[in-house]
């Protein structure tokens, strides 16, 4: 039996429940994650203060509409022009895969010591791990990555990994597992890190990045950052690995523009980033600094199956801004930890359940008010409140069961209530007599309503049912008129 | 099979047949309509707001403002190249200013240690800005690498006036990028920052401190 160290605690989606309990009664988490989003919210308003927003989104919704419209065409195009620049391109059709992959390219150049800038394809594929078990140490140089990772935790937030510690917990962690003096001082702990993560560029034997855009007319990858690690990762190390989803890839150049703008906006409501750094091949022979190898790691991992159906398809459109997270009532109070998995939040809820299968996730479709709020921040208008009610028919068995795990939650006694139900609803003289029956029992229908009634009165029968209340209201009404 | 085979198989056998790709009407990115001074505006407000640092200067003046950059920020190492016009004129200019020139026009494995522990600032050419997001273009070289802007702690970066334009569209637009990218394209917007630890600013995180912009007119 392993035991885990203080502090650690491990989050899974069959827990949700529990773990969002949990996260509502820590009043650090609640405080944490409530100021962040709230300045989050705040700060995207404006960033688009000045834009027509409706017609901005429209072009990102229909940018990533048109990639994946020609999605395995785009996936060959961008291939050929990668390798005409001299990038190395790889399939892989599932995380383990992938990890086998990136793993034996660094073997292949006896590579023991990677860094790391931020992706999330990676965290999906546990690939630190995967490299570990190699002897292969994988370093995280993104800040919030980095202090996750000291932390011995996983990201809580696609955008902002680190977002749900505080300065305290920082400080602490900086002094416990860096060793620096213990300090409160912001600059003074990211100065400690950059020095600690500079000394690890110069020494790692492979970066390994994620993508944003891969543009299939000139074979170039995209990355989005402010702090530069990124820079770093892809340009100081001999070999970098990108690793990106399928569904990254867009037609043109000019594309990047409208995403970027998008991108920056709805994650941290900046006009830009610090860096848009766009690679379109190795160290060519004259230049001075860039990797020796660049490698592009393709990875489906049950995008191909999202990309089957016609109303699943709008997931692949996301863009990884996380303004859904950062806008939902659900999130921003149980912390993305609770979901216990790579991608929390309506995102996460909407994409999990097609990684992981609806039996292991089959709460986070219903991890939502549907109070619509996800779909109108969306910078390319994926309909996730229409997606949740997709996926939560699926859970049921009520769907087209081309979900992994369809039908899983579905009970014969809900089935069989439900249906009872609609019979009832489409035969007035039952449903009458029914309602007369029930508004006579009225004390004695149950109280307990499973999970729905924890926190609200289950509702009682009236004695009359309306239309008896109306009936009698018109009779009272016809009389008076009459006499 | 192999899995590009496979995967491409999927993608093609799709469940719902295929898509058809719609048309993006790109006119909210270009036709802002402003003038000279109101770009030059916009750059210099949009810079700022991040951290960056914008000085005017005349042209023929301005290895002379230069020279007075690095006095006041007590650089005493600049790292730069030497075919690229900046370069030369700054080398020319700075030759009796009492700062040490390192060349980076050579493979950034001879001087590693310099690089990452002795150089002050790097000085860069750019391509040109973009008003509405208060970026630089720049397309490193062998005379000035991509690590130039990066690795010290101070980048100075000289932009001509009328390089700037307005959007980061027309930018790729006017200029071709598609034709033909480098091996790095490289939008700057400020110098590097992080708010990771809980939504504080902090500059420097991995790049440089300060971006110091001499903005030629």
């Amino acid at each position: 039996m392993s035991v885990e160290p203080p502090g650690v605690q491990t989050f899974t989606p069959q827990a949700f429940h529990r773990q969002a309990h949990d996260a509502l009664g820590n009043p650090q988490i609640r405080a944490n994650f409530r100021s962040a989003m709230d300045g989050l919210m705040g700060k995207r308003r404006e960033a688009f203060a000045d834009w027509e927003l409706e017609a901005l989104r429209e072009l990102g919704a229909s940018v990533r509409l048109r990639a994946l419209a020609q999605l395995p065409d785009l996936l060959e195009r961008l291939e050929a022009n990668c390798q005409a620049n001299g990038i190395r391109v790889h399939w892989a059709e599932d995380g383990e895969a992938a990890c086998r992959l990136i793993r034996e390219l660094c073997e292949a150049r006896g590579a023991k010591a990677v860094i790391k800038g931020k992706s999330m394809v990676t965290e999906e594929m546990h690939l630190n791990a995967h490299l570990e078990t190699a002897g292969i140490e994988a370093l995280e140089s993104d800040l919030g990555e980095y202090l996750v990772q000291l932390n011995d935790q996983t990201p809580s937030h696609i955008i902002m990994p680190a977002i749900h510690l505080n300065t305290d917990e920082i400080a602490d962690v900086m002094h416990d597992k860096t060793g620096i003096p213990r300090t409160r001082d912001v600059d003074a702990m990211t100065a400690a890190a950059r020095a600690q993560l500079r000394e690890r560029f110069m020494a790692a034997d492979v970066g390994i990045t994620g993508v944003n855009f891969a543009v299939a007319e000139t074979g170039t990858l995209c990355l989005v950052e402010n702090e530069g690690n990124g820079r770093m990762t892809t340009t100081v190390p001999p070999v970098h690995i990108a690793v990106t989803g399928i569904e990254k890839v867009v037609e043109q150049l000019r594309d990047v523009a409208p995403l970027y703008a998008l991108l920056t906006r709805s994650a941290t409501g900046q006009h830009a980033t610090t860096y848009l750094n766009m690679i379109s091949g190795p160290r060519q022979a004259g230049e001075q600094d860039g990797p020796e190898e660049v490698h592009l790691v393709l990875v489906d991992n049950g995008r191909s199956a999202i990309y089957q159906d016609d109303e699943l398809l709008d997931t692949l459109r996301c863009i990884r801004c996380g303004a859904c997270m950062n806008h939902c009532p659900v999130y921003t109070r149980v912390g993305g930890h609770s979901y216990g998995t790579t991608y929390p939040g309506p995102i996460g809820s909407i994409l999990m359940p097609h990684l992981m299968g609806l039996e292991a996730t089959k709460d986070l479709p219903t991890a939502s008010s549907l109070c619509g709020a996800c779909g109108e921040v969306c910078p390319v208008k994926i309909p996730i409140p229409a997606l949740l009610t997709r996926l939560r028919r699926e859970a049921v068995g009520e769907g087209r069961g081309n979900v992994p795990g369809a039908g899983s939650k579905r009970t014969r006694t809900e089935a069989a209530a439900w249906k009872a139900w609609q019979w009832l609803a489409t035969h007035p003289g039952a449903w009458r007599g029914a309602a007369g029956v029930a508004g006579k029992l009225g004390p004695l229908t149950p109280s307990k309503l499973g999970p729905w009634s924890d926190h609200r009165v289950a509702p009682k029968p009236a004695r009359h049912s309306l239309h008896a209340l109306i009936k009698r209201h018109r009779s009272a009404t016809d009389e008076e008129g009459q006499s | 099979m192999s899995a590009r085979e496979t995967i491409l198989g999927r993608l093609r056998r799709r469940l719902d047949g295929p898509l058809t790709p719609p048309v993006s009407d790109f006119s909210v990115m270009s036709g802002r309509g402003w003038g000279r001074e109101e770009r030059l505006r916009r750059f210099e407000a949009w810079i700022t707001s991040v951290h960056g640092e914008v000085i005017h200067t005349p042209r023929a003046d301005w290895t002379r403002v230069l020279a007075r950059v690095l006095a006041d920020k007590g650089i005493r190492r600049l790292a730069l190249g030497r075919a690229h016009p900046v370069a030369a004129e700054a080398r020319a200019a700075l030759a009796e200013a009492g700062v040490t020139l390192v060349d980076a026009d050579r493979p950034v494995e001879a001087w590693w240690e310099t690089l990452f522990h002795e150089v002050e600032a790097g000085l860069t050419s750019t391509a040109g800005g973009v008003a509405e997001t208060g970026s630089l273009w720049l397309w490193p070289t062998p005379d000035e690498p991509r690590l130039l802007s990066l690795v010290p702690p101070i980048h100075i970066a000289v932009l001509d006036a009328e390089a700037v334009e307005d959007t980061l569209f027309e930018v790729m637009e006017r200029h071709g990028w598609a034709a033909g990218m480098p091996t790095n394209a490289l939008l700057i917007s400020g110098p590097s920052k992080t708010a990771d630890i809980e939504q504080t600013l902090a500059y420097g995180v991995h790049g440089p401190r300060e971006l110091v912009v001499l903005l030629r007119h």
